[in-house]
């Protein structure tokens, strides 16, 4: 089972970005989500979510609603800023520069 | 990263989260229990009962209450947060001991409160820039003398031209003299003397001070041949004449002419005093011969420096000048030098050494009150210290228990500085309503800069008295602590020692403040106990100025002597009375230069001087000034028949050493340089200055006619208040003359006092605060001697137990307690040596190391170090050894 805190720092923002980018979800949906993407590989501790949506939030990256969730009961959604759009292309730009890079090493090597 | 946009959002967040962090805390908890809920809610799906998938989501969430924390912690404000959490452990701690609060903020109110009463009056009397347009250029000009024996003369009308036409130093200079004109009433209203200026006429636009209504003067109006022109205060504008702007071209009376309003000067113009209510232009008032005169020292001469130019260049220059006129003018009182100061030292000099060492004394006391707050601190964190020890054993980190000690001592500091705010402003409205005197007095107000001051103070403080004992506190001790704290007899060594030297600092501030209160206290009463050679008890003084208009002849101005004499003789419970130009005490006011008829010429460069004087026959018995030779005037020895004077002692001392002086004849003396004086009589000297030498003095009939200012002496049966005289001796004056306004209506007492307020304020206050640090001192020592016994409670009960003798004990403990006290007054006595020679310009009659003073400060420290310390000491010396020991 991998931990996103043992990736590469800041890749939990990436993959939290990312699933904003298409529609607004609360945090046990983000949680969710990329569990079910990644094939069951990533699971995302409640300890590093909430923090991380947390500073996100502060960065202003991410702007938080609340809003009824689909079981009717109120749920804080998040959604992606403009300047949280911004943030996600250049993180993924730098992130698949990085996995290329790593791909090339294990290839050639 | 950082895309400007995002700035205003993150701080709309910060602030956010700092005004609604309880709500954004419900928040987060709603947020979390959703989660979990939603956790649940799926497990009970994959068929878990209800309580299993309640533990089963738990497990997988981890601890909520750090998962809490952690999320909090990204909100940014999270150290405010601690100092807000240590802010109120830090209140309530200090709450749970309110004695030692009180103590702790009080203190610190008395230390901040005269500090920034004396700061706030030292920067708006010393150091606010007048504000005057250039004010770093404008200087003051002054004669002196090149040897350097005098610094400070007023300016004679003939060198001011000289100086005006001669040196290139300047852009402009102006000239000024104070006087008063007696400003008659209109509509009913009272007559009143008023204190005016008259200057040149470039004055006010040289300070680039514009009227508030009408205009300036201008060279026209600056002119002997111009029409009468005057230019009105604000306060008397609006006083006198209801702020009506219809005054602009209208007449006034002064001294019985008639002057023509042309402007009012604004509000904020209070230069030199807001006393002044009247301006005019000099060179109409002034005699054009008057201003030619290199002899008649009788203006202040104010200057603007040409860019570039500093003061020494421009000295110089007046310096050559100034050596000129002397070669040009060997005889007579002409000054061979000048002396420039920037304007506004010109007009505090007298002030700033008496200030500066108030202000030094407040310092000191505000010293004081840290170290005893520090002192008390100590004494508290040597109690809790098993707490400390606790917390840090815990993990708890330095830093933060520092931080909290710090933080509970800035608590006592700001409440203290708040406090002590509220005293400084009392203080200062007693401060301006006393000393009415003091140049500027008017500017003193409480503004940034002294807000500024005192929030500076304020942290200093807290930073001083809680960094002390929280740096003492040592991390390695704590495992000693821990030991020490099973058995109470060793407790502390090093917050007692701590304490000690603070003790000894505290001590030897003390002195120092003792000793210059001291001083300062043994000077004034030199100064009052002078003998002035005249009677100063049941003496009534008021003061005459008749005016010039109305007062035009000798013959009109002698008869309105003899009349008035004679009706104020004539009220019951007048003893005797007299008049005279200037009196005793007053100052120097008039000299004029004289040669002896029978006498060979003197050498080229020299001339006698004396002071001149105006007197009725009456005066010298009224005063019981001693006849020591000849005669008193004689009633019919008046105007063109006053051909006698009178000298004094210092006179014959110095002009007839070894002569007869009755008999002989001066050249010279008022009026006219050429007429001759036949000395009839000698009598004792009096003082011109409290604080000064006996001049020798010439005294002429006041019925010659010559003087218009004259103060009316009346001596009264002893025991009789002679201010009850005032008012029916003001009634005989109306009903001479209704107009003429009398001022100064003291006893010769009060008078005197007068001219000693200045010693008299800086020997009380340094006096006060010498009293408040020796209080402190005391309960200092007697604080730290007292948990010295308790401390010791063990080992004194095992002596006492085993036969130790109560007197040995106290005498032991006293020994503990005196000893800080006793290193503290050495090293305040040595300290005190320097500082005494600081303050010598302000001492009279005393040299700086009076031993009367040292011992008597001396004695009194070691009384009082002793009664703190010998409650406690004797305390020990009572305990019961069987509870001592169990104490334990």
């Amino acid at each position: 089972m991998g931990k996103p805190s043992d990736l590469v720092q800041g890749t939990l923002d990436l993959l939290i970005l990312k699933t904003l980018s298409i529609e607004a979800r609360h945090g046990w949906a983000i949680a969710k989500r990329i569990q079910q993407i990644s094939g069951e590989v990533l699971q995302v501790q409640q300890g590093s979510l909430y923090p991380a949506l947390h500073r996100l939030e502060q960065q202003g990256w991410i702007k938080a609603k609340w809003a009824e969730s689909e079981t009717g009961r109120q749920a804080k959604f998040y959604s992606l800023t403009a300047a949280g759009r911004k943030q996600l292309e250049s993180e993924y730009a730098n992130w698949a520069r990085l996995s290329e890079a790593i791909n090339l090493i294990m290839q050639e090597a | 990263m950082n895309s400007p946009m995002r700035s205003p959002h993150k701080l709309l967040m910060r602030t956010r989260m700092l005004f609604l962090r309880n709500r954004a805390g419900d928040q987060l908890q709603a947020e979390l229990q959703f989660h979990l809920d939603q956790q649940i809610a799926e497990n009970i799906a994959a068929g878990m009962s209800a309580e299993e998938a309640r533990r089963a989501a738990l497990r997988l969430f981890g601890n909520p209450t750090a998962l809490r924390d952690q999320a909090r912690a990204t909100w940014s404000w999270q150290w405010l947060e601690s100092v807000l959490h240590d802010l109120r452990y830090g209140v309530r701690t200090l709450a749970r001991t309110p004695g030692f609060s009180v103590l702790a903020i009080l203190v610190m109110a008395l230390g901040i409160g005269a500090n920034v009463a004396l700061f706030t009056v030292v920067h708006s009397v010393l150091l606010k820039p007048l504000p005057f347009k250039d004010q770093d250029r404008l200087v003051r000009i002054y004669e002196a003398d090149a040897k350097g024996r005098f610094q400070d003369n007023i300016v004679a009308g003939g060198t001011f031209a000289a100086w005006q036409s001669q040196a290139h130093s300047f852009e402009q200079m102006a000239i000024k003299q104070w006087m008063h004109y007696d400003l008659a009433g209109a509509n009913g209203q009272l007559p009143e003397a008023a204190p005016a200026h008259t200057v040149s006429w470039n004055f006010f636009s040289m300070l680039g001070v514009q009227p508030a209504l009408g205009r300036s003067f201008t060279a026209g109006d600056d002119r002997p041949e111009a029409n009468a022109t005057v230019i009105l205060s604000w306060g008397l504008w609006k006083r006198r004449y209801g702020a009506d702007p219809g005054i602009l071209g209208k007449t006034i009376l002064l001294d019985a002419r008639p002057f023509t309003v042309i402007g009012v000067l604004p509000a904020w113009f209070t230069y030199p005093d807001a006393k002044i209510q009247l301006w005019t232009p000099l060179y109409h008032e002034k005699s054009a011969q008057v201003m030619q005169m290199h002899e008649a020292h009788n203006f202040d001469v104010i200057a603007k420096l040409k860019p570039g130019v500093t003061i020494q260049q421009a000295n110089a220059e007046l310096n050559t000048i100034q050596a000129a006129i002397r070669l040009q003018h060997p005889t007579g009182p002409i000054n061979d030098a000048a002396n420039i100061r920037p304007i506004l030292d010109a007009e505090v000099y007298d002030l700033k050494a008496g200030l500066y060492t108030l202000l030094a004394a407040t310092g000191c006391l505000l010293l004081i009150a840290c170290l005893n707050v520090a002192n008390l601190l100590v004494a508290r964190a040597a109690t809790r210290r098993r707490e400390t020890a606790i917390r840090t054993a815990l993990g708890g980190s330095r830093a933060r228990l520092i931080r909290e000690q710090v933080i509970e001592s800035l608590i006592l500091s700001i409440a203290g500085g708040a406090l002590g705010f509220l005293f400084a402003s009392e203080i200062l409205q007693w401060l301006i309503h006393s000393r009415q005197d003091i140049p500027r007095v008017e500017s003193i107000h409480i503004d940034a800069i002294v807000i500024l001051f005192a929030t500076g103070v304020m942290l200093f403080c807290g930073l001083l008295a809680g960094l002390v004992p929280a740096l003492s506190t040592n991390d390695r001790q704590i495992l000693s602590t821990l030991h020490e704290s099973s058995r109470s007899h060793s407790g502390g060594r090093a917050g007692i020692r701590l304490r000690r030297i603070l003790l000894a600092l505290q001590v030897g501030l003390t002195v120092v403040l003792l000793i210059g209160a001291g001083l300062l206290i043994a000077s004034y009463r030199h100064l009052r106990s002078v003998d002035i050679g005249c009677a100063t008890h049941d003496i009534l003084t008021m003061r005459l100025d008749l005016p010039k208009g109305k007062y035009r002849k000798p013959d009109q101005i002698a008869a309105f002597y003899e009349q008035f004499l004679e009706r104020a003789r004539s009220v019951p419970g007048v003893q005797a009375a007299g008049l005279i130009s200037v009196l005793p005490g007053e100052g120097r006011g008039r000299d004029d230069t004289f040669d002896i008829r029978e006498h060979p010429p003197l050498p080229k460069g020299e001339n006698l001087d004396a002071t001149t004087r105006f007197v009725d026959p009456g005066y010298f018995s009224a005063m019981r000034i001693p006849l020591l030779q000849g005669r008193f005037f004689q009633p019919n020895e008046r105007l063109d028949q006053a051909q006698s004077i009178i000298v004094n002692r210092e006179f014959v001392a110095e002009v007839f050493p070894n002569e007869e002086p009755l008999g002989k004849h001066i050249v010279g003396g008022p009026g006219d340089s050429t007429k001759t004086f036949e000395i009839v009589g000698v009598v004792g000297d009096t003082l011109d200055e409290v604080s000064g030498k006996p001049y020798p003095a010439i005294f002429y009939a006041l019925a010659i006619g010559l003087e218009r200012d004259a103060s009316l002496v009346v001596r009264t049966s002893s025991g009789h208040d002679p201010l009850q005289l005032a008012l029916p001796i003001q009634h005989q004056l109306a009903s001479i003359d209704p107009d003429l306004p009398v001022t100064h209506v003291l006893t010769m007492d009060q008078f005197l006092g007068t001219t000693t307020i200045d010693a008299s304020f800086d020997a009380t206050l340094l006096l006060a605060f010498a009293v408040l640090s020796l209080l402190l001192a005391a309960v200092g020592l007697f604080g730290v001697l007292s948990y010295v016994v308790a401390q010791r409670t063990t080992e004194i009960g095992i002596r006492i137990a085993l036969g130790a003798q109560r007197e040995q004990v106290m005498r032991l403990m006293l020994r503990d307690g005196l000893r800080p006290a006793i290193f503290g007054l050495v090293l305040g006595l040595v300290a005190s040596a320097g500082v005494g020679r600081l303050i010598q310009s302000l001492l009279y009659g005393t040299p700086p190391t009076d031993p009367l003073v040292f011992l008597v400060v001396s004695v009194t420290l070691l009384v009082v170090a002793t009664v703190a310390c010998a409650i406690p000491a004797w305390r020990a010396s009572r305990l019961d050894p069987i509870t001592a020991l169990r104490m334990e």
